[in-house]
């Protein structure tokens, strides 16, 4: 797993409060590990303040597994 | 130092997470000795909420839609049913379509602009009425009474990019805050807003191009740099306590000096959108 993919899983894990196994890149925010709305949105926050990125309200739209984040930062961090 | 809430207690509405500029002031009020009850709308925030009750010692939470009237007196009557009185409330509450909050206010359509007001500025009016009556009257000594602190922006006052109905929205609530003091300030109940600073919470990010915001004003407030929930809650924690004993009706401005300024600093950089 690359840095930013263990970093990324570092995250979801300790915001959603989920076991690390279940953070697989295939993984649905909301569908697979029972993310709302807004942890969507506080997610979004958390990479955005880890990784010095911005992203966008459209691209945050597309943004439904946790690889699709790994995939988004790895293509725009500094 | 000397505990400036002890023997107080208070509703706070609106929290959402530990970026809310709710939380800020609900840890100052702690820290210094009050007693917290909080409301919140909805199960989504109700998961959210209670866990940071828990860290400030309170179990006292319940579920409060302010657009709601007869929920309001359900909660509180809630309120009511373990506290006899209260002391204050802090009203951390507003609420627009997002898709109004880019673009332009030209566009606002009725709905969107009857439910903004509803509950981002008349949803104060219809707490104060309810909180009034939990607070006790004032005593010939000077006890008695109370104060409640709502959030707004700078918005109210001047345009901001894309903040539209909920600047209308906030400039009534400014001005809700001043009938409201003149009507309770008899009662000794003091009304008082803090214009925050921009701040990255949950809310902020339903206002397109916040991030211009923030590095506009980080560039240039006379302070130059953004202000925190730490900053908010100093204020509140003021606001809410007898050290404003005398200040009822104000606009408090915690925005590290932004209203003050005219036009760009000249050591700010040019910035573009992002």
């Amino acid at each position: 797993m690359s840095d930013t993919a263990e970093r990324v899983q570092k995250i979801v894990v300790e915001h959603l409060g989920v076991e690390a196994d279940k953070v697989t890149q295939d993984a649905s925010f909301i569908d697979d590990l029972g993310a709302d709305s807004l942890d969507i949105v506080e997610l979004v926050m958390a990479f955005e303040e880890e990784f010095g990125v911005e992203i966008p309200d459209d691209a945050a739209e597309k943004i439904t597994t946790v690889g699709d984040a790994t995939k988004y930062i790895e293509e725009h961090k500094g | 130092m000397s505990k400036l809430m002890a023997g107080k207690r208070g509703l706070i509405m609106g929290l959402a997470n530990d970026k809310s500029l709710a939380w800020g002031i609900a840890q100052k009020l702690a820290e210094h000795g009050a007693e917290l009850a909080f409301s919140y709308q909805g199960d989504a925030l109700a998961k959210r909420v209670v866990p940071l009750a828990e860290q400030l010692g309170s179990n006292f939470c319940f579920d409060c839609d302010v657009s709601d009237m007869a929920a309001l007196d359900r909660a509180f009557d809630t309120l009511k049913d373990r506290w006899e009185t209260i002391d204050f409330v802090v009203h951390a509450i507003g609420f627009s379509d997002k898709n109004e909050l880019r673009g332009k206010y030209v566009d606002t359509s009725l709905d969107n602009f009857i439910m903004t007001m509803n509950i981002s500025a008349y949803s104060l009016v219809a707490v104060a009425q309810r909180a009034a009556r939990m607070m006790k009257p004032l005593g010939e000594d000077g006890t008695g009474g109370g104060s409640i602190v709502t959030l707004s922006y700078y918005g109210a006052e001047k345009v901001v990019p894309h903040y539209n109905v909920m600047g209308v929205a906030k400039a009534a609530l400014e001005t809700s805050v001043k009938y409201l003091a003149n009507d309770l300030g008899p009662d000794g109940i003091r009304v008082n807003a803090l214009s925050a600073g921009p701040i990255k919470t949950l809310a902020a990010s339903g206002i397109g191009d916040f991030r211009y915001i923030l590095k506009w004003n980080e560039l240039n407030s006379p302070l130059r740099r953004n202000v925190t929930i730490e900053d908010v809650g100093g204020a509140g924690l003021y606001l809410l306590s007898d050290l404003a004993s005398g200040v009822t009706g104000e606009v408090h401005h915690v925005d590290a000096g932004y209203h003050l300024v005219g036009m760009k600093q000249e050591d700010a950089p040019d910035i573009a959108l992002s």
